[in-house]
């Protein structure tokens, strides 16, 4: 691994326990795994994109990361300390150099707070000495290399477009200076217009401040197109992971495969042409999933092998990784 | 004549903060087997469009123009016929499947219901229908899973228990809204896929709103581009395409980032969508058009011929200009 990664993921699992319905008292709640087995790195600088359907993980991966969720097993070692073995107090002068972001933006921002004191808070929690006037520098500075007009301070966040809320939201993650910001599907709830002035907002202000990005999102042309690597959940486990342009240009994985080839491309001659692989059937319940590869049930080229042995997640070329019996 | 026709459609909605201009003289029309796919970001006067067609505005909306289907009028006409015509002749289907499924009632009894309502055959033959549409629309063992309650299938099954529904009656158009806005792309490729042939298959027209191009391109014959309760490009969908002449149609197609492409950086449109309660003077693009000029903020341009087959567009710059 990279001597340079600021962020290193080691086998980090998370169980939730879930009751299902007509469950007596006494049963025992069964095992939901959540996350399971994930490791990746990342550089300062870099962006790691995290795709996959909608309750494959990504989001529990992202806060247990942050320790939002707790982990049943794994390390999350940021600049060389491993945050999960440290207490809550001890992860503290680290917690603020990884700030999150979230797809609604509105939601997300007290609606009682005005913009200065929604973007001011993380600074006042974490360095509450500061004075008034360097806060207020600061809210300044954030506001305008988000693009927001520092006259805005005093509105209320019902007062913004979405895509206005989305600025306000990372302006408050960027306060704190962070090296780290995870995305959780920033831009899935704006305009194609607007979300394409958040994309290129984050990717500048990467540039300039060297920051490092998670971004989840579950529209793979966004996602390839800010990424550096790209992971590919399944049921909670890594299937694929890869630099972007190899993911798209030469997909490994039939998960991987699959879901390329359902994303529609904006150009009816493309479209036309395309060969279509479909995924058949339900996503399986994560309660109780498949034996042995998590996608066999699903999976075009399962073998009798693919129902006994998990497959292992290795290195088919050089920073391309897979989870398949049959790599071709 | 045309299936359904559209000409000037306005309508407005009453609000204690004044009138909302919601969607502004629209004029369109559909033929038989035809796909018309409407797109626009939100709050463009999409869904406005189709609920004002088809009597589900809001309390507080009303429509004026004309909207014939088969040659008759059918704004503002009373809601027996209009109920008449949804059960019959147009369908609706959306992004929540729960807006058109009832939960406490299991699929058999609202499948059943809607034949024998409309139909007058017999409970058994209804229900033969049924098991039938669920085939058609690939739910598995739909012999069985008929007797389920809508929340017991899984989002996508649920979106094509939806269609089943929609299509009973064989309907001569459908109109979807963002039906897999909610869907994973793999479904989604699955739903859009279905629609296809049974599009085919029952030969009907369909309204396809959506918000994402790569849909369109996909699923479409002609494709009408909306903004600000106005329609700026209409055409058909691969002209439209290969030679949007549109400052907007051009803005929204150069924003998406394409999966099969890698571009630097994403070119953007600047500004907001507008505020329909105070829609700006002249053309609704004109506050975020890179090539504004004086007449853009004082007339409204309107929709005319682009060259031949059938495209139009509205704007006040020559398309020499803009290309
Ligand atoms: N009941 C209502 N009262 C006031 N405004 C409304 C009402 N329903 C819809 N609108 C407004 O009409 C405009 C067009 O909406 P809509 O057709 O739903 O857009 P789209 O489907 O393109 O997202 C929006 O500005 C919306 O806020
Ligand atoms: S291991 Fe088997 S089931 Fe899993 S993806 Fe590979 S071929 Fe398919
Ligand atoms: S009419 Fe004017 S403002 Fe509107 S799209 Fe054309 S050039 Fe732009
Ligand atoms: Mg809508």
């Amino acid at each position: 691994m990279s001597n340079h990664a600021i962020l290193e993921v080691k086998n980090l699992k998370v169980n939730f326990d879930v009751s299902s319905e007509g469950d007596m008292p006494w049963t025992k709640a069964k095992k939901l795994q959540a996350v399971n087995d994930i490791s990746f790195s990342l550089n300062a600088g870099e962006t790691l994109g995290i795709v996959g359907e909608s309750g494959c993980g990504k989001s529990t991966l992202a806060r247990a990361i942050v320790k939002m969720v707790p982990a049943e097993s794994g390390e999350v070692v940021w600049l060389g300390n491993d945050l999960l073995g440290l207490s809550n107090a001890e992860t503290r002068p680290y917690r603020k150099q990884i700030q999150m972001i979230f797809q609604d933006p509105l939601a997300s921002l007290n609606p009682r707070m005005n913009i200065g004191e929604i973007i001011a808070e993380p600074l006042r929690t974490h360095y509450p000495k500061t004075p008034e006037s360097d806060i207020q520098a600061r809210v300044s500075d954030v506001m305008s290399k988000v693009g927001l007009l520092d006259n805005l301070m005093n509105r209320y966040p019902h007062e913004f477009s979405g895509g206005q809320c989305q600025r306000i939201g990372i302006a408050r993650a960027l306060i704190l200076k962070p090296k780290l910001i995870i995305c959780d599907e920033p831009v899935s709830a704006l305009d194609v217009s607007i979300q394409a002035q958040v994309v290129n907002l984050l990717m500048d202000l990467q540039e300039e401040m060297d920051l490092a990005l998670i971004f989840i999102a579950h529209d793979l042309s966004v996602v390839k197109h800010i990424s550096t690597k790209i992971m590919v959940l399944y049921l909670g486990n890594m299937v694929e992971l890869a630099n972007s342009e190899d993911i798209y240009k030469s997909p490994s994985h039939p998960y991987t495969q699959a879901l390329i080839s359902a994303v529609p491309i904006p150009d009816p001659s493309v479209e036309k042409n395309k060969n279509l692989i479909m995924i058949e059937g339900d996503l399986p319940s994560p309660i109780n999933p498949p034996s042995g590869c998590v996608f066999r049930t699903r999976c075009q080229k399962a073998q009798d092998i693919c129902s006994q042995d998990k497959p292992e997640f290795k290195e088919v070329s050089s920073n391309h990784e897979v989870a398949c019996h049959f790599n071709d | 004549m045309s299936l359904l026709d559209v000409k000037n459609l306005k309508v407005e909605f009453v609000t204690a903060d004044g009138i909302v201009n919601a969607v502004n003289n629209v004029n369109f029309s559909i033929e038989e087997g035809e796909i018309l796919a409407i797109v626009g970001e939100s709050g463009s006067g999409k869904s406005q469009t189709v609920f004002a067609m088809t009597g589900l505005l809001d309390h507080n909306g009303s429509a004026t123009g004309s909207v014939k289907f088969e040659g008759e009028e059918i704004l503002n006409i009373s809601n027996q016929k209009l109920n008449q015509i949804r059960a019959e002749k147009i369908a609706m289907i959306f992004q929540d499947p729960m807006t058109s499924l009832n939960p406490y009632v299991r699929v058999s009894e609202q499948m059943t219901e809607v034949l024998i309502h409309h139909q007058g055959i017999s409970k058994l033959d209804a229900l033969k229908q049924s098991i039938t549409m669920l085939d058609a629309v690939r739910i598995p063992d739909a012999n069985n899973r008929i007797r389920m309650y809508p929340h017991e299938f899984s989002g996508g099954m649920r979106q094509r228990v939806m269609i089943a529904m929609s299509l009973l009656c064989r309907p001569k158009l459908l109109i979807a809204d963002e039906p897999t806005t909610a869907l994973d792309v793999t479904v989604q490729a699955q739903i859009m896929q279905l629609l296809a042939d049974l599009q085919k298959d029952f030969g009907m027209s369909i309204i396809l709103i959506t918000h994402d191009l790569g849909v369109v391109a996909g699923n479409s014959d002609d494709m009408l581009v909306m903004y600000g309760g106005e329609i700026m490009e209409i055409g058909k969908t691969e002209t439209i395409y290969s030679t949007p002449t549109h400052p907007y149609t051009q803005g929204l197609m150069s924003a998406v980032p394409r999966l099969d492409d890698s571009e630097e950086r994403l070119i953007t449109i600047p500004g907001n969508p507008p505020n329909m309660m105070k829609a700006p003077q002249g053309c609704s693009f004109s506050p975020r058009c890179k090539y504004a000029i004086d007449t853009c903020n004082i007339d409204s341009p309107i929709l005319s011929k682009v060259s031949n087959n059938d495209h139009f567009r509205a704007c006040h710059v020559s398309k020499e200009k803009i290309l």
